[in-house]
């Protein structure tokens, strides 16, 4: 069972930023580790939601705008796909993500298998 | 049994054609060779060896290695370890907190306790279609996000256990209000649970608070009408699980226990004895009230006040309550009116009752009280 573990990082919190430098990159190393951890094939961190496009078709027309600025605090800063046995591993796993603790959230989504 | 062997199984007619196999065996075996310790743990036994059996019979071998693999393990087991673990592989299934608590219960009694869609309906007030699809949703979750089928790992145990107790109460609630064996399938997951995790007070708690409630169940009724525990006939009631119960409540003490589950055991430890401490019983559900907050609790609180203190304080607390589509607040309303003789509140009380009541026994009861009520206003 392949899973995206979608992390939600909440920057109002500034907890991350709160950190020394040492601290960040300790944080940092822990999303690295994640990256090479059993089962995990791959991610990727994303820009700020400010430099998000939203792109829709109506009528045959591209409609290109700025943004999403969501409500919410809480953006998709990045994500992980893992392959693993069952939910209860993809819990485990989105445990260890540094954003869990940080006033984020992490999304574990099951990917439609093909 | 069913239920038992569509968790091992996975697979409803694999089950169900397996147990009527068994069935067949002990039919032959028994009345020769006698009855097993424990005939239903045999016959889960005996059904799951031929299932075993026949998928390897039926299905190639590197499709179901994995199943095979657990099934062996299980096999070496004695039948009744094999009988209550896999039923636990279920309940904690069932009870995954990726599942929203509402589907968590709704699909145990569904699973487990063999309880009917409409039946899980009218216990949690919704209506039937809304259930079926929470069922429905629920299920597909199990399947597409890959929810394992197993007891947790030592350390997830403690965070499952909450949701399993609640759900394991409740079957044995629908079990106590008529269908017995389903308060029986509560007890003995109850004994399950409480073996599984012994140093876990609530899960004690619970299975004293069962054995003490069911003791009672064959004094509960006389030719099929409603008796009420202060004139139930004692000689009635199973001694022997009242003991089972008050040694479980003690073990749940022991073990520093003063959860929701322990105070309510405590309760109906109480109303056992031969004489009704109602003071001491109003306290425990002060302090059940703190620690789970809930106006039925408040409800029951009222009642006991009634006894301890009086009339008068019982009906305030009653009248302070906002239960209003809750049959046993106007029962109780309802008396409390009738035994200070304000005949034509009582009246309507017991009409609001009768409107909202289930169970026959329940409602003839009610309607004998109304009568007595109506010919005392005339």
């Amino acid at each position: 069972m392949q899973y995206m573990l979608q992390i939600y990082s909440n920057d109002a919190t500034g907890v991350f930023e709160s950190l020394s430098e040492e601290q960040q990159s300790a944080v940092m190393g822990e999303y690295f580790a994640i990256s090479e951890a059993p089962g995990v094939s791959g991610g990727a961190q994303l820009q700020a939601p400010e430099t998000a496009t939203t792109v829709r078709v109506q009528d045959g027309q591209t409609l290109t705008t700025d943004g999403p600025f969501p409500e919410t605090k809480e953006a998709l800063g990045g994500f992980y796909l893992l392959d693993a046995d069952d939910l209860d591993a993809a819990i485990e796993l989105a445990g260890r993500i540094p954003a869990a603790r940080m006033g984020g959230a992490i999304e574990v989504r099951p990917v439609v298998a093909r | 049994m069913l239920a038992a062997l569509i968790g091992f199984l996975g697979d409803f007619d694999l089950a169900e054609e397996s147990a009527q196999e068994a069935f067949a065996v002990a039919a032959e075996r028994w009345p020769r060779d006698g009855l097993p310790t424990s005939p239903a743990a045999w016959l889960i036994a005996t059904a799951r060896n031929r299932a075993i059996d026949r998928i390897r019979r039926e299905r190639t071998l590197a499709a179901k290695t994995k199943l095979l693999e657990v099934e062996e393990a299980v096999r070496e087991s004695p039948p009744e370890t094999g009988f209550r673990d896999e039923r636990l592989e279920l309940v904690f299934t069932c009870c995954h907190p990726s599942l929203s608590i509402e589907a968590q219960v709704a699909l145990t009694l569904r699973t487990l306790g063999g309880l009917s869609t409409e039946e899980i309906a009218r216990a949690f007030l919704v209506p039937e279609a809304t259930m079926a699809q929470r069922l429905v949703r629920a299920k597909r979750k199990i399947r597409d996000a890959a929810i394992p089928f197993r007891i947790p790992p030592d350390h997830l145990l403690p965070d499952r256990l909450g949701a399993v107790l609640a759900v394991v109460y409740l079957i044995f609630n629908a079990g106590y209000d008529g269908r017995g064996e389903l308060a029986e399938e509560a007890i003995r997951l109850g004994v399950a649970l409480a073996e599984l995790m012994p140093d876990e007070p609530e899960a004690v708690g619970l299975l004293a608070l069962m054995l003490l409630h069911d003791s009672r169940r064959g004094a509960r009724l006389r030719d099929g009408e409603l008796v009420l525990l202060a004139d139930q006939d004692r000689g009635l009631w199973n001694h022997a699980q009242i003991e089972a119960g008050r040694a479980a409540l003690d073990r749940a003490v022991r073990l520093r226990g003063a959860g929701p589950y322990v105070l309510q055991a405590a309760i109906a430890a109480q109303h056992a004895l031969a004489e009704t401490d109602w003071k001491h019983i109003a306290a425990l559900y002060a302090e059940l009230l703190r620690v789970a907050p809930s106006p039925v609790i408040e409800l029951n609180r009222a009642v006991a006040l009634a006894e301890a203190e009086g009339l008068d304080a019982g009906l305030a607390a009653i009248e302070r309550l906002d239960l209003e589509s809750y049959l046993y607040l106007h029962a109780a309303h309802a008396d409390l009116l009738r035994r200070l003789g304000r005949w034509a509140e009582a009246c309507a009380a017991y009409q609001r009752a009768l409107e909202l009541v289930e169970s026959e026994p329940e409602r003839r009861f009610l309607e004998r009280r109304l009568a007595e009520v109506q010919s005392a206003t005339r």
